[in-house]
């Protein structure tokens, strides 16, 4: 057993849930949408993007782009929910929310190609 | 795909992961602990306001307490995560200063952008491994004529130097072992804009492995090997090296020559020195005997054409177990007086002092000029910084071997029918010898005659091609003659055409050109202007050929041509 790869693994995954855990719920309802998950999955995600740098194989450099995707739909996510609230001083009503939680919902899906990566690598190097 | 952003991301993600995490906590904290606003009423800080206030604090900017001043919980995470983000910037700062200082990562961007400037040469140009001396002076030589060339040494400082010297011409350079096959590569071996290999450094095996690389990899490519020992010359032969320069022994081939026939020895070098070189007084080395101090590879290959040519020759040595010179040598270095006596030099006619060590070799020179003022002098000289000595010595000639194969290379290059012309040349009577250098003495002044080459093509001869196109037949007299005055002459002699393989020495002056000739001439670098105006520019072909000025401007142009009937 490898612990780099172990924590490499947990971080994907982690990234991944974290993710689907704020996109779960009714999309125009700010209730069921925390912010703190939000904040939770960018780190996360930004963790996870960060741990795959330098990796020269070409499942490192797809991971690498699918974790990029999702981070860049996470902070589009929070920075449309910073112009909405603070910019425009708009309450954070149906359309904002949807908004917010499409993007997320689009991270999501990266996310779920970097598991199903990860777990494709696995396997062939198991071979 | 290219390494180094892999490099840097790899280097970088500790230090980028522990920034995060510290900014994460520290965001993450300012939201959960409890504040006041300016009311007094119970206020979070939301991650706005957090990540606002710890990007200022993270960057020791410090706008202050913002938006409502803190509580003393505030306080205390504040000073806190001052600290952590601080010193994980101080990390993350350090890993950067020190990734930039990375010999690895130094030398891998110093190979691309050398990777980046060859393949932005779009014109031929020359691979030149060894920046010695040789090297140094090439270069510099090829950059006067406009020839670009990459440099390839073993050592930094030399490239270094490279770097500050200043040619006109900008010239990639990199340090690395020239034997290494994708250095080579990197270099623009393969590069369709490559023309030539010169493998010049001082270590003859090192220059039989870039031959014999460059010949695998690139066939078409020109090489031009220097080498000092005759088995790696035979190896190099084997396998096609297009020009192998031994210094030794061209130079003694030179000495044979002078002493042979004073003439062909003084077209050798007219026709190899650079264009500038003051003329030197002709030499008339004597057929008397010679002695030869130092049986080293310079010493050998005197001894063998001087033997060729029947001259009594008295070789000096000291070292005979490892040199294994002719039986009735005398041994000692040369330097002192009683070795020259027993070589008899008070009978002598001629010395060379051929030893590897620049002060045995003056000190040789001196001695024996006191003995016999009336010696022919020939010294081997082994460094440039003795150039200042060997100028005062007063020699009859000197060989330094860096710069024999500087200019040979050079010869080689840039006027290759010269090399042609001079073996043809060395076939022919003595008389014949005489006749041209005489002819050319009559057209140039103080200083070596220019030689050129005019290639009769559409391009830098296109006024030529026209003419013939136009089955206006162009003699060899017409481009002898000077487009401002078709009176005079151009102060010049043709040496050789080249037709179909054929060669053709010193032509009349009545031969016909055609399409594809080659033709070599010899003068004054003002004729050398004026012939390749002619040969491009169609007024001044039809001025020379007929004697009349033609109108340039289509109207008179037309009057004139209908009136004339041309």
């Amino acid at each position: 057993m490898n612990f780099e790869k172990v924590l490499f693994a947990f971080f994907i995954l982690l990234a991944m849930t974290l993710n689907f855990g704020f996109f779960y719920g009714d999309q125009t309802d700010p209730s069921q949408h925390h912010v703190y998950e939000l904040f939770a999955a960018i780190v996360i995600s930004l963790i996870a993007t960060i741990m795959k740098f330098g990796d020269r194989s070409q499942v490192g450099a797809v991971l690498l782009a699918t974790s990029l995707v999702a981070d860049l739909q996470l902070i589009a996510a929070a920075t449309v929910w910073g112009i909405a609230v603070y910019g425009l001083n708009l309450p954070l009503n149906a359309s904002v929310m949807s908004t917010i939680v499409s993007l997320s919902g689009g991270a999501l899906l990266a996310n779920i190609v970097s598991t199903i990566l990860l777990v494709i690598e696995t396997i062939v190097a198991r071979r | 795909m290219d390494s180094i952003p892999f490099l840097i991301l790899r280097r970088l993600r500790r230090p980028l992961l522990l920034l995060l995490t510290v900014y994460s906590i520290a965001v993450l904290g300012f939201t959960l602990i409890p504040g006041v606003d300016d009311n007094g009423n119970p206020w979070r800080m939301d991650f706005f306001h957090a990540f606002y206030f710890v990007s200022y604090m993270g960057s020791t900017i410090g706008f202050g307490e913002l938006p409502y001043a803190f509580t003393d919980a505030q306080r205390l995470w504040t000073m806190v995560t001052i600290y952590t983000t601080v010193v994980s910037w101080l990390y993350t700062i350090g890993s950067i200063i020190s990734l930039i200082q990375d010999p690895t990562l130094r030398d891998t961007f110093i190979l691309r952008n050398f990777k980046k400037n060859v393949s932005r040469i779009k014109e031929p140009f020359y691979l030149v491994c060894g920046y010695g001396e040789t090297g140094n002076q090439l270069v510099r030589a090829m950059c006067q004529r406009g020839l670009r060339s990459v440099v390839i040494d073993k050592t930094e400082e030399r490239i270094s130097a490279l770097q500050l010297q200043d040619f006109g011409i900008y010239v990639p350079g990199i340090y690395g072992d020239a034997t290494d096959v994708e250095l080579l590569k990197d270099a623009g071996l393969k590069n369709r804009f490559c023309k030539g290999v010169f493998a010049l450094t001082d270590d003859d095996l090192v220059n039989l492995k870039v031959s014999i690389t460059s010949k695998l990899l690139n066939p078409d490519v020109k090489v031009i090997a220097r080498v000092e020992h005759h088995e790696i010359d035979a190896n190099m032969r084997s396998f096609g090296t297009d020009h192998i320069i031994n210094p030794f022994d061209s130079f003694a081939d030179l000495v044979s020559l002078a002493v042979k026939a004073p003439s062909f020895y003084l077209l050798q070098t007219w026709l190899t020195s650079p264009p500038g070189t003051k003329l030197l007084e002709p030499i008339f080395p004597p057929k008397g005997r010679w002695i030869i101090c130092g049986y080293g590879r310079f010493g050998h290959a005197m001894h063998k054409q001087l033997g060729n040519l029947g001259i009594d020759v008295t070789v000096v040595d000291a070292n005979p177990d490892e040199t294994n010179p002719p039986k009735h040598f005398v041994f000692g270095v040369g330097t002192e007086a009683v070795t020259l006596r027993e070589a008899e030099v008070e009978t002598a006619d001629a010395l060379v002092a051929a030893n590897d060590n620049d002060t045995n070799n003056l000190s040789t020179i001196m001695t024996a000029r006191e003995l016999n003022p009336k010696l022919f002098l020939v010294s081997r000289q082994n460094g440039s910084a003795n150039d200042e000595l060997f100028q005062a010595a007063d020699l009859d000639m000197i060989t330094y071997h860096n710069r024999v194969v500087a200019r040979r290379t050079l010869a080689i290059i840039t006027t290759p029918l010269t090399e042609e012309f001079l073996k043809l040349a060395r076939k022919q009577e003595i008389t014949w010898a005489n006749q041209l250098v005489s002819r050319i003495i009559a057209v140039i002044d103080d200083e070596v005659p220019h030689t050129w080459v005019i290639n009769v093509k559409d391009g830098s001869a296109k006024a030529i091609m026209r003419s013939l196109k136009e089955k206006r037949p162009v003699h060899l007299r017409h481009l002898l003659k000077d487009p401002t005055n078709r009176k005079r002459n151009l102060d010049c002699v043709t040496l050789m055409i080249k037709r179909e393989g054929k060669t053709l020495l010193s032509p009349d002056s009545k031969e016909t050109i055609r399409a594809g000739d080659s033709i070599l001439f010899s003068g004054s670098g003002d004729a050398e202007i004026r012939m390749r105006r002619i040969a491009r520019n169609y007024e001044d072909l039809f001025y020379v050929r007929t004697g009349v000025t033609r109108p340039s401007g289509i109207i008179w142009r037309k009057l004139f041509i209908e009136k004339e009937n041309f």
